[in-house]
């Protein structure tokens, strides 16, 4: 038990010392600290996921619970502090811990010139802790807990450079967008609540079955709630409850229409980009669907509506991907894309390739983060890739991690076998299981993805070209300055690109394949009905081909376009000026919602408060009477004096008057 | 224990204070230090013997308790005190804000100290006194009386527009009272007492609940304050002085809710029942009304104040919803609103103890030289956000989910304030902690100072506290909320049934 809570609250500890001691302590004490500490906890985790995932257990044991608090008990509410310990949790923790753990490192290599050293740390362990408090819960409330703090951490670490107008506004930015999602969130927690008289999992996941319309049942189609106007039987009450959560979950994983928040969010150092923005804090909402997988399962309506917002994500953010010039924006567009991925898989039923592709991502996408990270730092934080190109010599180990890391992205592998890099198994599987859904969308989610998989490889590559090949195009100071970052960042490197090639074809059987039922054990729901692993394997060799054939395709035209022929892309660009811009300014989505939601609210702030208190309120209330009473007192100033106290005694005598009324009126 | 008067001595023991600092002199070589020494160390002693009160109180019972009665007017009016969970801890509350009051004026009040202490003295009984009244005329007249002293706090050590605010606040309020004591007088008609523990088992009847209901709102709406007759509160809290803003903040504004569920819900079930729907309606125009108004705000106080208009829209709206989540969530609510935008009001008042000016856009870049400062104002302003994990989120919450139960639409418009406070409350620490620090007059400020620390860090340490283990203060208001919401859901029943025979 207290290997559980030393898991969650160690990097509290850390968190803590760093924040507040820090200045006493000193920067290295609080680097070594908290570093030392995510090691700890993540050798911790890894120990129990071999024991969770691996161990022996009888009967019933797939979950272990470990009270911590009591929280808040009031009425029908009663939610405690506790751990609760099963598969998704165990692989959430090993995600969390060595992404964080790994990060933990590289920041004491690449933030080593900056004077705010331990408040960095600090953010980190907080922001740590907050997410294993969330992977931990075990009931909705404590689940938001770690999800409005990571959301506080996330917005610490946005703003962390503070006197960067551009950072404190995004950090701005992603806590409001994401607050959005929570509006719903909230809702959906208080429609659980109202539904199951819990909002604890267990009682939710015994009682989600019940809500299924069996055929023929009398009271199938009673209402059971009015929710905005709608009067909802038991199976459309739940669909509305999951698409509430699910708003949630498309905020914190900046799913289409709340999605502008990533991209900005890269005002961040690097190293938070890679552990909050890529490998952790935005699967928060795969990971919540995921938990949630009992009572999705039975919302034919909702998983519809997650596998098409995600298809329409991953197919979005991949376009966007395409033409952008910052290196950090080119793999934040992606993560995007690849969230879009998960929640397609989560969609169409097949939670166990989501978590998969969840788990392989966090490695290559974390290892693509801390390499650019890398090659920012060679360049003395230029990130634009129009001034880089030819650092291939500069800085080898740097390029040959991202290459690796690049390999895993767009899914090399041998269509057909379980051999290749971590995202061929994890995204083919995603791309087979929408084949294989008989959701009525679910066609269309496949073709989008397939066309985001070539997108990927080209965005991709066109990276990996401009960053690492050709001619530079950086000014020779900077060029000939740069250099190979030092140890305590590429050990991080070589310990992800080792996930990044293997974490796919270790774990794939476990995960989706011949093993995965033993694995989960009920961590993740099926439906009796829901086949959606088995029929994956039985898909057509085309279909099982088609991202490798894009992938191929994209590699290509990225080449062509980047190596061969480098003046195509800005023919290309002229000639479609009106596609281009559409895509550069990310389809214009901010200068939209700025239109539609910022400059509307302060407008009508702005016509509330000048129109509506001062214009209104004060003017016909207050002022009105204490005008009229000035107007009426000029006239007979000799009754009055103008002395409070006089219309205070003036208003008594009225009352008197009143009461003596009410009294002989009433007695008549 | 049982026939120690302690609730009298809570409520009169400032009294003493007053007495001493009577005989003091302002001027005169220690006056003053005198003068701030006696007035902490009453407040100070008046909330440790409070603690009392929580410890010896009985949370299993529902009822009043450490009940002391006296015959005071004759003709049934009488000296009635008494606690029970939903007024027990906002006397705790009181003792607890007014020693970071005294800490707070240390030395921004630079005249007439003397007087200044024993109105805050003075007000600190008269406020206490309103939470544990037992008789309706005891209620009402320390209800009424509180509002002297703050009149004169406002309109003696006020900013320069004191005057009209001050007046602005009295009208108001009077108003309210007026309507507030014609219907008491109805009620000792009806009821033959003024004794509250007999009034809140007697039944009025419907017609007559109407008015009555009507006349006590007018008076609470406006304590609370409540849309449209909450435009009061930010003039007033402008012109207060920092200890001034914290009271009316953090105590005068939790007499309205506290109001509403002593006599409005308990005695008046009908009428709170018919009126809810407009009850809902002014809550949630006030959540998003004001939330907006809040975020165009130029001047920091008023910023604050309309924030607190939009939290009390949240306790409006729990305590009608008439369920454990939506009371207990609107007690937890005020209770943390007090101490949390009471803290609010003291981090403006550091600042502007340094710089004289409470317009936002004079500052900019705070974090830079006032990294202690920007830490704590962060812990509130997520406080206020309503971020899990301070006290601010479990109100707000459980407020949303008692609303979600009574209607669902009513929730999904208050929700929008989850995104409304964010917006508000984070562009406002943008613009004044974060940022380059480029203005001049900024430059030399100086960290927080150990006095201002000792009345900050508690304030985080409560709110932290409550935010991860609130079960303190939901066991001490369980048995008395449930008994009130049976009570209600009782009432409201049995006069459907009776409606439904007649039809």
């Amino acid at each position: 038990m207290l290997l559980y809570k030393a898991i969650v609250f160690l990097p509290l500890i850390g968190a803590i010392i760093a924040g507040l001691f820090g200045r006493a302590i000193g920067a290295k004490a609080s680097e070594y600290v908290t570093t030392g500490l995510m090691m700890v906890v993540a050798v911790l985790s890894w120990i129990v996921f071999i024991n969770v995932g691996f161990g022996a257990h009888g009967e019933g044991e797939g979950m272990i619970k470990v009270d911590v608090l009591r929280w808040i008990q009031s009425g029908g509410i009663d939610v405690a502090w506790s751990l609760r310990i099963d598969t998704l949790t165990a692989v959430m923790l090993v995600v969390v811990n060595s992404v964080s753990c790994l990060v933990h490192l590289y920041s004491i290599g690449y933030m080593h010139t900056d004077p705010h050293r331990p408040r960095f740390f600090s953010y980190l362990s907080l922001f740590t802790f907050a997410m294993l408090m969330l992977v931990t819960s075990d009931n909705l409330l404590q689940m938001f807990f770690g999800w409005e703090g990571v959301g506080l951490a996330s917005y610490l670490l946005i703003g962390f450079w503070f006197k960067k107008p551009s950072a404190t506004a995004a950090a701005m930015k992603a806590f409001i967008v994401n607050r959005v999602g929570d509006f719903g969130f909230v809702l959906g927690i208080s429609g659980v609540f109202v539904l199951f008289g819990s909002i604890n999992f267990d009682t939710i996941f015994s009682a989600a079955a019940t809500y299924v319309p069996a055929e023929g049942a009398a009271n199938a189609s009673d209402v059971v709630i009015n929710l905005f106007g709608m009067q909802l039987d038991k199976a459309h009450a739940l669909t509305a409850v999951c698409l509430l959560l699910f708003m949630g979950a498309m905020g914190k994983s900046a799913q289409f229409l709340l999605h502008t928040w990533l991209p900005d969010a890269m005002e961040g150092p690097t190293p938070v980009s890679a552990l909050i923005h890529a490998a952790t804090m935005v699967t928060a909402g795969v990971f919540l669907v995921a938990r949630m997988s009992p009572i999705f399962e039975h919302s034919h309506d909702a998983l519809t509506v997650v596998t098409l917002i995600g298809a329409i994500t991953a197919f979005f953010a991949a376009t966007v991907g395409l033409v952008q010039n910052d290196i950090k924006r080119v793999i934040a567009y992606s993560t995007c894309s690849q969230l879009g991925y998960m929640f397609v898989s989560l969609g169409v039923g097949a939670y166990g390739a989501a978590v998969f592709h969840l788990f392989t991502h966090a490695f290559f996408k974390a290892l693509l983060f801390l390499g650019a990270g890398s090659v920012i730092h060679a360049m003395h934080h230029e990130q634009d890739m129009r001034f880089m190109g030819g650092l291939r010599s500069k800085i080898p180990v740097t390029f040959w991690t991202m290459v690796i890391g690049t390999l895993a992205i767009t899914g090399v592998g041998i269509p057909g076998t379980e051999f290749g890099f971590a995202g061929f198994l994890s995204k083919d599987a995603i791309i087979e299981s929408a084949f294989a859904s008989e959701l009525p969308v679910a066609r269309f989610a496949f073709w989008l993805l397939v066309i985001a998989a070539l997108f990927t490889s080209f965005y991709s590559w066109r990276l990996i070209f401009l960053t690492f090949f050709g001619h530079t195009r950086a000014d020779h100071h900077t060029f000939d300055h740069a250099h190979e970052s030092p140890k305590v960042m590429l050990l991080p490197l070589f310990i992800l690109s080792a996930g990044a090639i293997l974490a796919g074809m270790v774990f794939y059987g476990y995960f989706v394949g011949e093993e995965q039922a033993e694995f989960w054990r009920g961590a993740l729901f099926y439906g009796p009905e829901n086949h959606i692993l088995e029929e994956a394997h039985h898909v057509p060799f085309i279909v099982k081909a088609s991202p490798f054939i894009v992938m191929v395709i994209g590699f290509l035209l990225a080449w062509y376009m980047y190596i061969k022929s480098p003046s195509t892309p800005k023919v290309l660009a002229t000639q479609h000026r009106a596609l281009y811009n559409f895509l550069l300014n990310k389809w214009y989505f901010d200068e939209l919602y700025d239109l539609l939601f910022v400059r509307s609210a302060k407008a009508l702030g702005r016509f509330f408060w000048k129109k509506g208190d001062v214009g209104f309120i004060d003017a016909y209330g207050p002022n009105g009477v204490a005008a009229r009473v000035v107007d009426v007192t000029n006239r007979m100033v000799r009754l009055q004096s103008g002395y409070l106290y006089h219309y205070a005694f003036a208003m008594l005598v009225g009352i008197a008057a009143l009461v003596t009324w009410m009294m002989l009126g009433s007695s008549f | 224990m049982t026939d120690w008067p302690i609730l009298s001595t809570v409520t009169f023991l400032p009294l003493v204070g007053v007495v001493l600092l009577l005989l003091m002199r302002e001027d005169g070589a220690n006056g003053r230090r005198n003068i701030l020494n006696i007035s902490l160390l009453t407040t100070v002693a008046t909330f440790l013997l409070s603690l009392l009160i929580w410890y010896g109180f009985d949370s299993s019972n529902p009822g009043f308790q450490m009940v002391e009665e006296h015959a005071w007017l004759g003709t049934g009016i009488g000296y009635r005190v008494g606690v029970d969970g939903i007024s027990m801890l906002f006397v705790i509350l009181s003792t607890f804000l007014m020693p970071f009051c005294v800490l707070a004026s240390w030395n921004s009040i630079e005249h007439r100290l003397k007087e200044y202490m024993i109105a805050f003295l003075i007000l600190e009984v008269l406020m206490v006194g309103v939470f544990v009244s037992l008789d309706i005329v005891l209620f009402y007249v320390f209800f009424e009386a509180g509002l002297i002293p703050m009149f004169i706090i406002i309109g003696v050590w006020g900013g320069k527009d004191r005057v009209y605010a001050s007046y602005k606040f009295f009208l108001y309020t009077l108003l309210g009272s007026v309507l507030m004591l014609l219907a008491i007088m109805a009620m000792y008609w009806d009821a033959g007492t003024t004794d509250i523990t007999k009034l809140l088992a007697h039944d009025f009847p419907a017609h007559m609940q109407t008015w009555l209901w009507l006349a006590f709102f007018a008076s609470f709406a406006v304590k609370m304050p409540m849309w449209p007759v909450h435009t009061w509160l930010p003039d007033a809290h402008v012109q207060a002085p920092t200890a001034g803003s914290v009271i009316l903040a953090g105590i005068l504004l939790k007499l309205g809710g506290y109001g509403l569920l002593r006599f409005s819900l308990p005695m008046f079930p009908l009428a709170s029942d018919f009126f809810a729907p407009m009850v809902f309606a002014l809550s949630v125009i006030a959540i998003i009304y004001t939330s907006l108004v809040a975020m165009m705000q130029e001047d920091i106080k008023k910023l604050i104040a309309y924030s607190s208009v939009a939290h009390m829209g949240y306790v409006t709206m729990g305590i009608f919803a008439a369920n454990q989540q939506g009371v207990q969530g609107a007690i937890f609510q005020m209770i943390s609103h007090g101490f949390v935008s009471g803290a609010l009001f003291l981090c403006v008042g550091v600042i502007y103890d340094r710089t004289h000016t409470r317009e936002i856009a004079a500052y900019g870049g705070l974090v830079n030289n006032m990294p202690k400062y920007a830490l704590a104002f962060m812990v509130f302003t997520m406080a206020n956000v309503g971020l899990p994990g301070t006290s601010g989120f479990i109100g707000e919450f459980l407020t949303l989910v008692g609303a979600f139960r009574a209607n669902t639409f009513v929730a999904l418009f208050a929700a929008t304030g989850v995104i409304l406070s964010a917006a508000y409350a984070l562009w406002l620490y943008r613009r004044v902690v974060f940022g380059a620090l480029e203005k001049e007059s900024l430059k030399s400020l100086l960290d927080l100072s150990a006095r201002e620390k000792l009345v900050l860090y508690p304030l985080i340490a409560a709110t932290i506290f409550f935010g991860v283990y609130p079960a303190p203060i939901f066991d001490a208001t369980a048995a008395s909320v449930d008994q009130l919401v049976n009570h209600y859901a009782a009432a409201v029943e049995a006069a459907h049934k009776v409606a439904a025979l007649v039809n």
